[in-house]
């Protein structure tokens, strides 16, 4: 007898985007012609899956009994006292196994690369959790893995470089351009056209060419399914408001998705604004960029007036991205999700904030979503409640921490 | 303005393969990669691709991405790939812009157009930018009188070369291996298959580029190809010369090696 799953196929399938995998004008597929055939069987080979009982069986049983599914939500009150005593409640993707809320897409696309029949998985990470998720995925199912990083990045999150080594995965540092996610992200997709014939590149976040939007997020999508849920039980309504940080953008479509038809409840997300829009060291992408097309899609991109990418800062890798997913870009147009931006050191209070008040230390990514809710909790009031993506954890860290707080 | 429709008659009445040659603009600088693309011409090229260097060059190897990084940081800007073009088309060699999308989407398609035209410049190729997103881009051409080409790879399935080569005029071009731009010792075995395959679904001239370095490959693609496109080999000349001399004269000699080659 199977055992009844977790996860549904309705949980996968979120509505959107068009045949050409476009959320309005957002998105679709800017990418070298070798790569379409690799696309296209990717999208075909995800659409059977996501409609057979037994991949979601197999998915439900990871996500249950390794990743450490259903993650709990925590509600914060001591750090809620500074969040002028709304309610905030934390969903607690950084107890994953892994310690980031990348483990849900890359279980996913691990599969899928075995019902591709490829043996080989490659990846992009920023701050290290993706590739750190993505070689623990590659350890487990016997992949080979090699994993793409900027050499920034490969320096800032020192401890994930050796995770990755550890689990077995090679990781290349990569030392063009600025040396962090975006180059990363190139060097990942020449490496695929050159060896697409065995190789499944393991995309990860809501970004890039069609289907990895939609696949990326309909993988993420169990973190609102089961947010929704679980606040409806602890406090019998809906959230007053989702809050998220935004790189690429997967933890924030994730909690976001399942609420969007629940036009009460507000969607916040939370880009990296670095040193300040007006210093110009920032990522800033859906605040202070312009429509444009970047690693195959059309989206919001920072750039100067003849399309050439403008680099990007953060203090946290994984926000450190001049790109954003097509569909948080159809979000912003259509009004339904807002942005904003975080600084640097609003970021950091937040992270210390949360470990003093809450014992639990963030990572750098979430505590920007932290920082927003601080604020958002003062604008909305005390009888406001808000859901926050707390969507990693700050071990990977420390380093960071140490040289900013001289601990 | 020399278009490539005269290139490929030209080149079939003298029963050979047309030869094209790729350098970014700005590289080794505004001034030298004028120098280089004139004596590319010089030397034999009869059509030649100026790349517009971009900031993110993701099918392009280690030495193209060498050379566009150096074109940047000289800040390079689209004014200065519209004079190179300029300049280039002057010389009689039919001058395309081998542009990623982004930079022409900025600028504007139809301002892109009309400026290039109005430079000489025959044609755009455009790597990244798929027949799914190619209609705006089509009609802009078609306005401006400027050819369009795009690429097929091996791995396009009959389908997908159909799609492309509709969107094409001047010529296909046929990438002749899963990978990125960079010369290779052995050329793959891929690229006279995805030739043929290319024409059953038209009448264009199709030519291979990817990989090709010397006069010997050269000749190898010019038996069943009605054009040979090398990039990197040229770049490497101008990155390993001491000077600019060195590297011009280096370039002459390539240009001739590989004309010689799609001669025999
Ligand atoms: C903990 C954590 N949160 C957020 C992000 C940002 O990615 P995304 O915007 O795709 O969720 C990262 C990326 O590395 C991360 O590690």
């Amino acid at each position: 007898m199977s055992e009844a799953t977790m996860l549904s196929a309705a949980d996968l399938a979120g509505p959107g985007p068009d045949e050409h995998g476009r959320f309005g004008i957002f998105g679709g597929r800017f990418v070298p012609e070798a790569l379409i055939p690799a696309l296209d069987e990717v999208e075909k080979v995800y659409r059977e899956a996501r409609n057979d009982p037994e991949f979601i069986r197999e998915l439900d049983h990871l996500l249950r009994t390794y990743a450490g599914r259903p993650t709990p939500i925590t509600e914060a009150r001591r750090f809620a006292e500074h969040a002028g005593g709304a309610r905030i409640l934390l969903k607690r993707e950084d107890l994953n196994h892994t310690g980031a809320h990348k483990i849900n897409n890359v279980l996913g696309q691990a599969l899928l690369t075995k019902r591709l029949g490829k043996t080989r998985v490659i990846a992009e990470t920023g701050a290290g959790q993706h590739g750190v998720a993505t070689a623990t995925a590659a350890a487990l199912l016997g992949l080979e893995c090699v994993i793409y990083m900027g050499a920034v990045d490969c320096e800032r999150q020192a401890l994930n470089v050796a995770r990755m080594k550890l689990l077995g995965a090679e990781v290349v540092p990569v030392h063009t351009g600025s040396k962090t996610l975006k180059d990363a992200i190139n060097e990942a997709f020449r490496d695929w056209v050159t060896n697409v014939d065995n190789t499944h590149y393991v995309f990860g976040t809501v970004a890039g060419p069609h289907p990895f939007p939609e696949i990326v997020r309909d993988f993420a999508r169990i973190i609102g399914v089961e947010a929704r849920r679980q606040v409806l039980e602890l406090t019998g309504r809906l959230p007053d408001a989702v809050a998220a940080c935004v790189g690429g953008g997967s933890n924030a479509i994730g909690i976001f998705h399942a609420f969007l038809d629940d036009t009460d409840v507000q969607l916040h997300g939370y880009e990296a604004a670095g040193h300040g829009l007006e210093s110009g060291e920032h990522a800033l992408t859906l605040t202070a960029g312009s429509v444009g097309v970047l690693h195959g899609a059309r989206t919001y991109v920072l750039q100067d007036d003849e399309g050439q990418t403008i680099e990007s800062h953060s203090i946290s890798a994984g926000l450190d991205y001049p790109g954003v997913g097509p569909e948080h870009a159809w979000l912003k147009d259509s009004g339904r999700a807002v942005y904003h931006g975080v600084t640097d050191e609003a970021a950091m209070e937040a992270f210390a904030l949360l470990a003093r008040t809450e014992g639990i230390i963030p990572a750098i990514e979430s505590s920007h979503a932290l920082a927003g809710a601080l604020e958002l909790g003062r604008e909305l009031g005390p009888d406001a409640t808000i859901l926050v993506n707390l969507s990693g954890r700050g071990d990977k860290d420390m380093g960071t921490a140490m040289k900013y707080f001289n601990l | 303005m020399t278009t490539l429709q005269t290139v490929f008659e030209k080149a079939r009445a003298e029963k050979r393969a047309a030869l094209v040659g790729y350098l970014p603009a700005g590289f080794p600088s505004a001034e030298g990669a004028i120098a280089a693309a004139t004596t590319m011409v010089e030397g034999g090229c009869d059509v030649i691709e100026i790349g517009l260097p971009y900031s993110d060059p993701l099918m392009d190897g280690p030495t193209i991405q060498d050379a566009v990084h150096r074109a940047l940081v000289n800040g390079t800007r689209i004014a200065d790939v519209l004079r190179t073009v300029e300049a280039v088309a002057a010389t009689g060699a039919a001058t395309l812009v081998m542009t990623y999308w982004n930079p022409v989407d900025r600028y504007g398609l139809e301002r892109f157009a009309r400026d290039l035209a109005a430079a000489g410049g025959a044609g755009t190729i455009t790597p990244d930018l798929t027949p799914e997103e190619a209609g705006p881009w089509l009609e802009a051409s078609a306005a401006a009188g400027i050819d369009t080409v795009f690429l097929v790879a091996p791995s396009s399935t009959d389908a997908r070369i159909e799609k492309v080569v509709r969107c094409c005029t001047g010529f296909v071009y046929a990438a002749s291996l899963m990978g990125v731009t960079g010369a290779r010792e052995t050329l793959s075995a891929a690229a006279e298959g995805l030739v043929k395959r290319t024409r059953e679904h038209t009448g264009l001239p199709v030519c291979v580029g990817l990989g090709v370095s010397n006069g010997a490959q050269a000749a190898e693609v010019a038996a069943y190809a009605d054009g040979v496109i090398v990039g990197s080999a040229f770049i490497r000349r101008l990155l390993d010369a001491p000077d600019e001399a060195a590297g011009l004269a280096a370039v002459r000699e390539l240009a001739e090696e590989l004309a010689a080659g799609v001669r025999a």
